[in-house]
């Protein structure tokens, strides 16, 4: 078969109906740019949802969980001939520390472990604050600045002051942007904090964070290890949970299996168990998004299959004579698949240029996403892999599309057309 | 004189609408440089013929030869190539390619065959075209051609490849006389000069009589294959 001469052949005829190529070409057109918009901005989207969730999630939670355990008590020592058992039903745990063992030698031994990113040790309490004879309940963190910035971007979420702040000074705390303003509190002013078991510390706001979180930002406060240390009277080896960032998201469970065998008395909790809702709705909306954008290929392929379908019904005659003057059948689907895969390349192309600029313009849009959200604009994922996608799917859509109609022009039957 | 052409006991059916056996076993030779012309009433099968000995009908029994080459039970792609190679058509509708120009509709069949360059090609297709007088209009796209032009620039193709056999189905059918004497001229002085075998079906008496032998048809049978008797009008 003769490419150079079926791609002459292919392109007389293309150029020559030019109006119905660029029709033809346009639905491939519109339906990749529409891909690459539809899956620009719903990743987009995906990606911003689950970086809010993730940002101040560690991917392995180590805390002390004060649980009773479902062991039946019997008691023991029974007087003798006597065959009865006696059961101690309703059991109450006992007085126990939330603290983790050793907890700031097991932070530095996981440090170590091959895979993870860092370790961000934590002293959390419930707490009341005062706001005159208000009391509002919410949880202070003690943590350590440094790493908390390193790995969970708490630097980043201040809408005033510093984070490093909270090193400049003793008895100082951050405070959640909703908490600072059902208190109305700002930066400089005092609040005072009591713990459920009596202590009790005033405390010099020195910052205002926001997670964009409304649950979180009006509850939540951060102050330094030291200072919550103080606030519950507790030594510095006082460690109540351990937050940990792996370098692979995705090793955290295999990782947190291998913890709980090393570590028997706390609980181990990885990012998966603790966010299946929103892992949940992030597949869902994954799956949303390409059948969405899986239909519009489909419904431009089936644009090509019509037009390349009527292209060769008009062009009956022309394959007749070609078959007649020695052209064979393979010929005959070349030049007509030819014709289809320059559509699709050409419509493709223009496609990801159009769906480029439009996600352009959506992401420089501004979006009104209220006072909580972190966001001015609409969230626009541009990843080159998608880009390749679409071209790749255009492709394969024409591809598939002018296959059939070409299959049928080789199959005329020169003698039937001739003969009229 | 050499035989280029041989059919034996030629047969073909139709079923459609009704079962119906229009060649009852035809039997001939046509012979190198020979300007054959077969004539017979609408229906007599004649056209179906044509396209039997032209390769693109393959569904009949019986054999055919050209050139000492069995034909008959070849694939289509083998067909493919004999036609491109060795057959030429002229049909009676000039069925040029619309969007190409007089000179690329000449050229595609020798582009096909690949067996020259394509400079060279050009050089051969304009050449055709002056044969057939039409070397003035190689530019200009088919579509803007007379319906005698158009005839002209076909023969023009059927001749590029430089075939053994030059088929026409009515070549003259569609064309006023003035047209019809061109044509008929072609066709001679191709059978004459370069040896090639000229085969038409044709309704035009006069155009048959001036062909070296007529081969009469009814009803599927050869009436008889004899030169031509009448004198004609279209040689002077």
């Amino acid at each position: 078969m003769n490419w150079k001469l079926s791609l002459n052949i292919a392109l007389t005829h293309l150029l020559t109906k030019k109006k119905q190529s660029i029709v033809a070409m346009l639905g491939v057109t519109f339906g990749i740019s529409m891909f690459i918009i539809m899956i620009s901005f719903m990743t987009g989207v995906n990606q911003f949802t689950e970086d809010l969730a993730m940002d101040n999630t560690p991917h392995v939670h180590i805390y002390k969980s004060i649980e009773i355990e479902d062991k039946k008590i019997v008691a023991l020592d029974k007087p003798a001939g006597d065959s009865n058992w006696y059961v101690v039903k309703h059991q109450r745990p006992k007085n126990e520390l939330s603290k983790i063992k050793n907890g700031l030698a097991v932070m530095e031994r996981i440090e170590n472990m091959p895979g993870v990113r860092g370790v961000a040790p934590q002293v959390s309490t419930q707490v009341f604050y005062n706001n005159g004879p208000v009391q509002i309940p919410g949880t202070v963190f003690g943590v350590d600045v440094k790493k908390q910035a390193d790995l969970f971007d708490l630097d980043k979420k201040m809408d005033l002051g510093e984070l490093n702040d909270l090193l400049k000074g003793s008895d100082v705390i951050i405070m959640g942007k909703g908490l600072a303003k059902k208190m109305g509190v700002t930066i400089g002013d005092r609040v005072s904090v009591t713990t459920p078991e009596g202590g009790n510390l005033n405390l010099k706001i020195v910052g205002i964070f926001s997670y964009g979180i409304a649950q979180l930002d009006q509850t939540q406060s951060y102050a330094t290890l030291a200072t919550v240390q103080k606030i519950l009277q507790k030594d510095p080896s006082y460690v109540t949970d351990l937050n940990l960032k792996m370098k692979d998201v995705n090793a955290a469970s295999a990782l947190a299996k291998s913890l709980e065998n090393q570590l028997p008395d706390v609980k181990i909790e990885d990012w998966e168990t603790a966010n299946q809702s929103i892992l949940a709705g992030t597949q869902i909306r994954n799956i949303m998004t390409f059948v969405v954008c899986f239909t519009l290929l489909v419904v431009a392929g089936f644009g090509i299959y019509n037009i390349m379908n009527m292209n060769i019904i008009n062009k009956m005659k022309d394959i007749a004579i070609l078959k007649a003057t020695g052209f064979q059948g393979a010929d005959v689907t070349g030049i007509f698949m030819l014709q289809s895969v320059m559509i699709g390349i050409a419509g493709g192309f223009f496609g990801l240029i159009i769906g480029f600029f439009f996600s352009y313009l959506l992401s420089i849009t501004p979006f009104p996403a209220g006072e909580f959200f972190r966001i001015d604009t609409f969230p626009v994922n541009f990843n080159p892999v998608h880009y390749f996608i679409g071209l790749f799917f255009g492709f394969l859509t024409t591809l598939f599309a002018g296959w059939f109609p070409s299959r049928k022009a080789a199959k005329v039957d020169p003698v039937q057309i001739i003969r009229g | 004189m050499a035989t280029v052409l041989k059919a034996e006991n030629i047969k073909k059916k139709f079923f459609q609408p009704t079962e119906f056996e229009v060649l009852k076993g035809l039997d001939f030779e046509v012979h190198e440089g020979e300007f054959f012309s077969i004539i017979g009433k609408s229906g007599c099968g004649k056209s179906t013929l044509l396209y039997i000995l032209s390769t693109m009908d393959t569904d009949y029994d019986g054999t055919m030869h050209i050139k000492g080459e069995q034909l008959t039970g070849k694939t289509q792609n083998q067909l493919s190539k004999f036609r491109n190679e060795h057959l030429g058509f002229v049909f009676q509708f000039h069925f040029l390619l619309p969007e190409f120009t007089a000179l690329k509709n000449v050229m595609l069949p020798a582009l096909k065959l690949g067996k020259y360059s394509e400079k060279e090609i050009e050089h051969r297709a304009i050449e055709k075209l002056r044969l057939v007088g039409m070397d003035e209009f190689a530019h200009k796209h088919a579509n803007r051609l007379s319906g005698g032009q158009q005839q002209r620039v076909a023969i023009a193709r059927a001749l590029v490849n430089d075939p053994a056999i030059i088929m026409g189905d009515e070549p003259t059918g569609n064309l006023d006389k003035a047209n019809s004497m061109r044509v008929f001229d072609i066709f001679k002085q191709l059978a004459e000069e370069n040896k090639q075998t000229i085969i038409t079906v044709t309704h035009d008496h006069d155009f048959a009589n001036g062909s070296d032998r007529i081969m009469e048809m009814e009803d599927g049978r050869i009436l008889g294959i004899e030169p031509p008797t009448e004198p004609t009008p279209y040689i002077k």
